[in-house]
């Protein structure tokens, strides 16, 4: 097995370059949370020709809702949620500079497309590992859209986070190279 | 006649929403470790120890093993002998899963209507099953839905003619399409026969059963059998990154159905398959 690579956030494009399908990556530096709601309300401000709540060029935003913090604790758990339901959404994001994805499960097409265009990647986290996940975050802070409660976008300091390149600046997919490397069908 | 006040039924059901989410069962635990020494993907042997060191630190910090702490879904099985005093059933199961998922810091993740989408705040309305059977005893199921695993579900109403071979197809390749996104390793539960509804209810309350106990009719012990060994040669494995775990189990049920139909449905859940139970 490779080494596990250690990378900063935001993403440096030497970084998103050389980042391939496959690669298991310990992220550190800040992301934006943000899932179906909050995705649905930026769409709604650029078409309204509004301001985004944050300057999303370079970025990367990491889809979970999660759970509330206990007192003493900086966030309760915190594993992704399914990526697929903000295709709809993305590749306009992508547009505007969106460079790192984190989530887990399938891509459609044009987000597929518009990663190869825009030179961004998608990172898988473990759905499920929420726990462990959360203790890889060592602030958060709400930004925008605080009445949506769990789907309010939060800043994010990580250290560590734990993901594996999914779909990398090319187009190559890590679960089309995984079904074929394992299938015995 | 005996007499259960509804106040000890929002007491059981507030820790069973709580223990449901922070501490992983037993019977997963074992067939993930199971997993764990079988997976021939080096990246999803990984995948499958940082699900049991997440179990870990769920159960040792007393959090949730997953954020998605699911909609909360019971299965009530009430004896014809008990009474119920001080209230009504649903709105003491309600009351308790807001008890529940206030104090166990747990995600509120329903909104109260399916188009406005606004947030209930303390995830009720739970969705509940009853069954009224004999005796004066009450049984409670508790299994919360995350609904990474629930929207990769489905429903077929298959013919007659399209027999078992119809079924394993259909599995198979409802499985497929979830590829990565309900959290493989996945528990599938199948409802076969019965009318529409009884069959997705079927499927739902088969993901209670604990792995490795098989159904008890011959033919469906070997469908469980034969369908696991089929869904772990799709390659998806752990995290769908590819490997040899793709399921830790698939539970079946049957149901006698109409001459003309043979409905299917099938149940996907994700490797922490969450349930907890009490008797009162």
């Amino acid at each position: 097995m490779s080494e596990v690579r250690k990378i900063s956030a935001p993403l440096n494009d030497g970084d998103i370059e050389s980042l391939k399908a496959g690669d298991e990556v310990y992220i550190s530096g800040v992301i934006y949370t943000g899932r179906d709601a909050a995705h649905k309300r930026l769409i709604q401000l650029l078409e309204k020709g509004e301001k985004l709540p944050f300057d999303i060029k370079g970025q990367m935003i990491y889809y979970v809702g999660p759970c509330p913090e206990k007192p003493g604790q900086i966030i309760g758990s915190a594993g992704p949620t399914t990526s697929g339901r903000m295709d709809a959404y993305t590749p306009r994001l992508l547009e505007l500079g969106l460079k790192g994805m984190i989530g887990k499960g399938l891509r459609d097409n044009n987000v597929k497309k518009a990663m190869i265009n825009h030179k961004a990647v998608y990172f898988g986290a473990i759905g499920g590992a929420a726990a462990l996940i959360a203790a890889s975050i060592k602030s958060q802070e709400i930004i925008a859209f605080e009445d949506l409660g769990t789907e309010a976008i939060r800043r994010l300091e990580v250290e560590d986070f734990p993901v594996v390149v999914v779909i990398d600046s090319e187009g190559n997919d890590l679960y089309e190279k995984g079904i074929m490397e394992f299938s015995q069908e | 006649m005996r007499s259960i006040h509804v106040n000890q039924i929002i007491e059981v059901v507030s820790k069973l929403c709580v223990d449901a989410n922070y501490f992983l069962n037993q019977d997963i635990r074992i067939k993930l470790e199971e997993a764990c020494k079988k997976e021939k993907s080096p990246l999803g042997k990984e995948v499958l120890n940082k699900l049991l060191v997440n179990a870990d630190i769920a159960a040792e910090k007393e959090m949730a093993i997953c954020q998605d702490t699911g909609m909360a879904v019971f299965f009530i099985e009430l004896g014809q002998d008990v009474h119920l005093e001080g209230g009504s059933l649903n709105e003491a199961i309600n009351e308790g899963v807001r008890r529940g998922y206030d104090k166990g810091f747990l995600r509120k993740s329903v909104v109260e209507d399916p188009i406005f989408r606004k947030n209930t705040n303390d995830n009720t309305p739970a969705i509940i099953h009853y069954d009224i059977v004999e005796g004066d005893r009450l049984k409670i199921d508790f299994a919360p839905k995350g609904f990474g695993s629930e929207n990769m579900s489905a429903l077929k109403m298959l013919k007659p003619s399209d027999g078992i071979e119809g079924i394993k197809g259909f599995i198979i390749d409802t499985v497929r399409k979830a590829g990565a996104n309900p959290c493989p390793p996945i528990v599938v539960g199948v409802g076969i026969g019965g009318t529409m509804e009884k069959a997705a209810i079927m499927a739902k309350k088969a993901l209670l059963r604990p792995l490795g106990i098989h159904n008890t009719i011959k033919y469906v012990e070997e469908l469980e059998k034969e369908m696991l060994l089929m869904i772990n040669k799709i390659g998806i494995g752990p995290a769908g990154f590819g490997g040899s775990s793709t399921a830790l189990g698939i539970n079946i049920e049957t149901y006698p159905t109409h001459i003309a139909g043979m409905p299917v449905a099938i149940n996907i859940n994700c490797h922490a398959t969450r349930h907890a139970s009490f008797e009162l």
